[in-house]
């Protein structure tokens, strides 16, 4: 009886520290995982926007590098032109295609008819250069049903000139735009007034025959899925939008060759087809770049069999490293600015009200309000992620702090032990219990949060999630929310083991 | 300084105020060595704020407290209060700490070898009459006397020079502190250490302690032994309270 207390006794007294340093460890192995990765030898990083045809790209260009036997990261399904551009003049990522369109109109406040050269002598300054275009033209394009269009012979935008029986309806965006409807209209001589309709409902109603003409981007998959033939604007009223990829200047010359392939290698209707192979055929954007460049003759076949396995384990990793990271850095800073503060209650009340302000701003707005200070990518994403884990800490552990009984405060103190000793022995392992579930708590609000920072270039299991949305893909859309959500589980069972090797049972609060 | 000491205690013109009128008011103490003290008063009395002095938790607006011939440090108050043990009312053991670990806390914060404590925690678990197997449980599994048994043995793990009671029997029913008192003077016949015991129950301080300060208002109405103190009086309110206690 007494050599098995006495062996229960041994077993608590080396598992507390055991159990600490474990906890420790762990989140440690985290942040090295993130040093080491910025220490390496540094791959090309590739950039896409959240859309289908940009992923595709993104993707060519990347197994082309590969092909070549330069390391490539993919930082695919950034949200949005502004944020592609300021990625890459900030060194965040090294290339991505963009449209000149896009170029001149919302990013260099340039006329639209500004030519390649133009628009290179633009970039230069910001240390880009612009690549070889690569053959289509992305533009708005107004759009009939081919049987329609053979039967009117309809082959341009002036032909619906002749036909006001038609029914024009376009979509809300392009009914106002200054580029869209209402100088089509004037330049070609059709009605004024049409109606507008949402763009994701108008090929369905095209087809339908609920109406006749819409406007659309002329190298959507739903183009040749519908079978739908393409207005010439053959008086040149939409600007140009050509697939261009930017490149940052200091990119090596082994990088550009391989790019350079992709110079001139497709027309609309190719770019069309392989858009709908996505869309429709629910081929992963690797399939697709990977048969498109094996039959161009550009690389070889891969073998795709394991890659959705890779990409898991990839995303799930990188979402480790980035709540890791910051849960990490929240828990020092969180517990270090508690000790720091509650014995003043009105420090401890400002510090908790400020925090909590800071979980009041939505995750995404939160998110955004990073790329000014720090850019995009990991780090924003931590430090995003940082800020949120820390009111749950933060206040969980002021809380226990200032409410710990005050006869055992005193007995600590008239026992003689130093400021040290009592932190050690007596706050520190009282607010234990209260500072853990805040831990906890803050842990998945981070795993959760943390599929967002995809929207920054951060990767982790929000990946998956962006993509999935982009391509309106529920099953992409749950290899990313599927393992986070059992990532999110799985912490709360460490937790509950943590919180078993810690605590003494009666310790162990029910609820918290 | 005169050695050995005859005085465990000495207070001499201290007063002490939290914002208010004097908590203590010019008090001149010289309490015995080796003896136990009793200070009696109602709540308010000053008593255990005259207790606080004395480990320094507190400090005297004026006068000074000497304890066992020294005047108390003005730096390092840890190694100070160490020579001295400090039992509460309620115990005030540490929940998260197994009962032994809450015994021998300090002996390892001082750096006793693990089987040396252990030894002296299980001795004095026996001398306070607690059975050893309780040594591997928490507090929370304890009753209310066991609890201050465990406090008092906590308190007197580093033997120190002096022992400070701060009403460690008032929280336990009848029975019980019967019984408490059987052992504590049990220890104290055959230790002798110095105790300074602040208590507002006249019949506990008559059963246990040699020497008797009437406290009231923040001022000594008499100190003196014990059996002076039944004998005469110096005061009407002592007087109540020896009738009190009969």
């Amino acid at each position: 009886m007494v050599a098995s207390a006495s062996r229960r006794r041994a077993w608590r007294c080396t598992r507390f520290p055991a159990a600490l340093a474990a906890l420790c460890m762990v989140l440690l192995l985290a942040a090295l995982g993130a040093g080491a990765a910025l220490a390496g030898e540094r791959p090309v990083r590739i950039g896409s926007k959240n859309f289908n045809e940009s992923y595709l790209l993104a993707e060519m260009a990347a197994q082309l590098l590969e092909e070549s036997g330069i390391a490539v990261e993919r930082r695919f399904g950034l949200g949005g032109t502004l944020i592609c551009y300021q990625a890459l003049t900030a060194g965040e990522i090294d290339l991505y295609i963009e449209y000149t369109g896009t170029l001149s109109q919302a990013i260099l406040d340039l006329p639209l008819d500004a030519d390649l050269s133009a628009l290179r002598a633009a970039v230069a300054p910001d240390g880009l250069r612009l690549l070889e275009p690569l053959g289509f033209n992305n533009t708005y394009a107004l759009v009939v049903r081919r049987r329609q269009a053979q039967a009117l012979q309809l082959a341009a935008i002036g032909d619906l000139a002749a036909h006001p029986e038609l029914n024009i309806v376009v979509s809300h965006e392009f009914l106002q735009r200054d580029d869209g409807w209402p100088g089509l209209a004037r330049l070609y001589g059709l009605p004024a007034q049409v109606s507008g309709i949402e763009h994701g409902l108008a090929y369905q109603a095209l087809q339908d025959g609920a109406i006749d003409v819409t406007d659309a981007y002329s190298t959507d998959g739903e183009v040749k899925r519908y079978d739908l033939a393409v207005l010439a604007d053959d008086r040149g009223y939409f600007p140009s939008y050509l697939a261009v990829p930017v490149v940052r200047a200091d990119l090596p010359v082994a990088a550009l060759e391989p790019l350079a392939l992709l110079g001139g290698r497709f027309d609309d209707a190719s770019m069309q087809a392989l858009n709908a192979q996505v869309v429709f055929e629910q081929r992963s954007f690797a399939e697709v770049a990977n048969a498109f460049l094996v039959d161009q003759g550009l690389v070889g076949a891969r073998d795709l069999a394991g890659a959705e396995w890779q990409a898991l384990r990839d995303n799930t990793l990188q979402h480790l490293k980035l709540t890791g990271v910051a849960l990490l850095a929240a828990v020092l800073v969180g517990v270090g600015l508690s000790l720091l503060v509650f014995r003043r209650p009105g420090l401890s009340r400002s510090l908790l009200y400020a925090s909590g302000l800071l979980q009041t701003i939505p995750s995404i707005a939160l998110l955004a309000l990073m790329i000014p200070l720090f850019g995009i990518g990991v780090t924003p994403a931590i430090v995003a992620l940082f800020l949120y884990s820390l009111l749950p800490i933060l206040r969980n552990t002021v809380t226990a702090l200032t409410n710990l009984d005050p006869t055992l405060l005193r007995v600590a103190v008239a026992m003689g032990m130093s400021d040290a000793q009592q932190l050690r022995w007596v706050y520190l392992p009282l607010s234990l219990p209260s500072m853990l579930a805040g831990i906890r708590t803050a842990a998945v609000i981070s795993i959760g949060t943390a599929t967002l920072a995809a929207f920054i270039g951060a990767g982790g299991l929000g990946d998956p999630i962006v993509t999935g949305l982009a391509l309106n893909d529920v099953g992409l859309i749950l290899q990313g929310a599927v393992p986070a959500a059992v990532l999110a589980v799985l912490t709360e069972l460490v937790f509950e083991l943590v919180e078993r090797l810690l605590l003494p049972g009666h310790l162990r609060a029910a609820g918290s | 300084m005169s050695a050995p000491p005859q005085h465990c205690v000495e207070f001499r013109r201290v007063s002490k105020a939290f914002g208010g009128p004097p908590v203590l008011d010019d008090v001149s103490l010289q309490l015995p060595a080796g003896l136990t003290t009793a200070v009696v008063g109602e709540s308010g009395s000053g008593k255990t704020t005259l207790l606080q002095l004395v480990n320094a938790v507190l400090r005297p607006d004026s006068g000074d407290v000497l304890v066992n011939g020294e005047p108390i440090p003005t730096g390092d108050l840890v190694a100070f209060r160490r020579r001295i043990g400090y039992a509460v009312q309620g115990a005030g053991l540490f929940p998260h700490l197994r009962n032994c670990e809450n015994v021998e806390l300090l002996a390892r914060l001082d750096g006793w070898p693990l089987a040396e404590r252990r030894a002296r925690c299980l001795a004095l678990l026996e001398q306070m009459g607690l059975d050893p197997e309780i040594a591997e449980r928490y507090p929370f599994s304890l009753s209310g006397g066991q609890q201050q048994r465990l406090g008092l043995c906590r308190a007197l793990m580093l033997k120190p020079d002096l022992l400070l009671l701060d009403e460690p029997f008032s929280a336990v029913d009848p029975i019980t502190r019967a019984g408490l008192y059987e052992t504590f003077r049990r220890v104290q016949n055959r230790d002798g250490v110095s105790t300074l015991l602040v208590t507002h129950d006249m019949r506990e301080a008559v059963r246990l302690a040699e020497h008797l300060v009437i406290l009231r208002n923040g001022a000594v109405l008499q100190s003196a032994a014990t059996g002076e103190v039944l004998d005469r009086p110096a005061d009407p309110y002592v007087q109540t309270l020896v009738k009190e206690q009969l």
